[in-house]
């Protein structure tokens, strides 16, 4: 258990923070549908690093943040991060064993899950019809998942051996 | 080792904890996205805790600040020198108009007291500066850097160089949300330049195209009409540029015709935006951005009491 426990909280909340600031950067009109999840794949990569530290409370929060930011229904992220960051509590041990290919799929599945559930709460609140290119930043998170990773891994040991 | 420690310790702290956990949190989102809806003081709440979120807004906005005074740092003398007389030369045409504006300003409140009307009041503003557009592909909203502390409220107009841009929906200490007219949710009451025709004009979801609703067929609207805001509603002040006209279609199997028109307002590339205050009211009963509503008030009134008159049996008694 010492291999998770090294990451320290402030450390995990700054790289959160930096993916929301990701999240939110501004994008021109045609690419915003390209976006990766920066904060969904910071806060899956938190939940399978330090599944005792990172949980569906950071998700809450974070998504809160984001919904206050973007300024849509407030809860509807929050809701949304949340269920991610269970999701994520439920495979993390299996998550741990895959290969990189395999977590990215993993990845893909998740994400995908959890904008479907985005959707449907959008068409509850208004007019508002689904379309598939809401996978699109799923798929897009998933491509990046190795390297991000792998990424972030190299990041932790540098700054562990110090 | 560490595959001991980890079947352990999730059978035995994190079995049912997350389970618990997420109800809760589910829970309170819900709770606070039906609040979000059906209360309005929930908007209070809402600015507070934008003040949280103001540093992230602004860490952002920083590389497209950067850049933005990079291309100004950067850009070439000859460039510069050339935009500077362009200022120049429009300045000087501008305060060429001003000058004139103040004579006729002058002859205005003359007539308009040889006619016994009220008074056009100027309307006091203060600039703002974008700060961040809505990420949503589905809204057209944006933010600015004037807030509750600058004096900005909710149902503020909001208005760029060549015309009305929108209306803030929410505000926070020091900056505020910006529903532009283009959003599929904005509609505002407008007003035909050429003949006085009022209609609704809604936004369509795009930047570049708004819809006029509910025009008769034989109505008088023409492509290139100039449609400007009415001041009904009392929202928007009277007489500000809004869209001009581009397609009327007249199709015989609807009720109405389809009237398109594109907004004034340079919605996409604007940066600097003024927002409109009402001007200081001289009594109670005064309307809140000029005479045009109390005229109309005094319309209705009077049609009232005349309908009154003729209703009642007494007055038909009356010679």
């Amino acid at each position: 258990m010492a291999r998770t426990s090294r990451v320290s909280l402030p450390v995990i909340w700054l790289a959160l923070l930096l993916a929301l600031c990701l999240q939110v950067m501004p994008l021109a009109e045609g690419w915003q549908i390209y976006r990766p999840d920066w904060l969904g794949l910071m806060l899956i990569y938190g939940c399978m690093r330090a599944p005792e530290r990172v949980g569906v409370l950071h998700g809450f929060v974070l998504g809160i943040l984001l919904d206050l930011i973007q300024g849509g229904p407030l809860g509807q992220s929050a809701l949304v991060l949340s269920l991610l960051a269970f999701l994520c509590a439920l495979v993390y041990s299996r998550f741990r064993t895959y290969s990189l290919v395999q977590q990215a799929v993993l990845v893909l599945v998740l994400l995908g899950l959890v904008q479907l559930g985005e959707q449907w709460m959008r068409t509850l609140w208004g007019d508002f019809s689904i379309h598939l290119a809401f996978l699109l930043p799923a798929l897009v998170s998933a491509l990046l998942w190795p390297w991000l990773a792998t990424l972030l891994r190299i990041i932790e040991t540098r700054t562990g051996a110090k | 080792m560490l595959c001991g420690g980890l079947l352990i310790k999730p059978l035995f702290s994190h079995g049912y904890l997350p389970g618990y956990r997420l109800f809760f949190c589910v829970l309170a989102a819900s709770a606070l996205m039906f609040a979000d809806q059906h209360f309005s003081r929930m908007e209070t709440l809402r600015a507070q805790l934008s003040t949280v979120v103001a540093p992230i807004q602004w860490v952002v906005s920083v590389p497209s600040d950067l850049l933005s005074w990079g291309t100004v740092a950067l850009s070439e003398q000859q460039e510069l020198m050339d935009e500077n007389r362009r200022l120049r030369e429009k300045m000087l045409t501008l305060s060429h108009r001003g000058q004139r504006m103040a004579s006729l300003q002058a002859e205005n409140a003359e007539l308009r007291n040889v006619l016994n009307a009220a008074q056009k009041r100027d309307i006091p503003y203060i600039t703002a500066e974008l700060i961040s557009l809505d990420n949503d592909p589905f809204s057209h909203r944006m933010v600015v850097d004037r807030g509750r502390r600058n004096g900005a409220y909710v149902g503020q107009p909001v208005i760029d160089a060549f015309g009305l841009a929108g209306q803030i929906t929410s505000v926070s200490a020091y900056s505020s949300r910006v529903l532009l007219l283009a959003d599929a949710s904005h509609a505002l009451p407008v007003q035909l330049n050429r003949n006085g025709l009022r209609f609704i004009v809604q936004g369509a979801g795009r930047y570049g195209k708004v819809k006029v609703l509910h025009v008769p067929d034989t109505a008088d609207i023409r492509k290139g009409d100039l449609l400007t805001t009415s001041g009904l509603a009392g929202r928007f002040p009277e007489g500000y540029p809004v869209a001009r006209v581009t397609e009327v279609f007249h199709d015989p199997g609807r009720p109405f015709a389809r009237v398109t028109a594109r907004p004034l307002a340079q919605l996409e590339r604007s940066r600097h935006f003024l927002l409109l205050f009402p001007p200081p009211r001289k009594t109670e009963a005064d309307s809140p951005w000029g005479d045009s509503l109390a005229i109309n008030g005094a319309a209705l009134g009077s049609a009232q009491r005349i309908a009154a008159a003729l209703s009642s049996p007494d007055a038909a008694r009356m010679p």
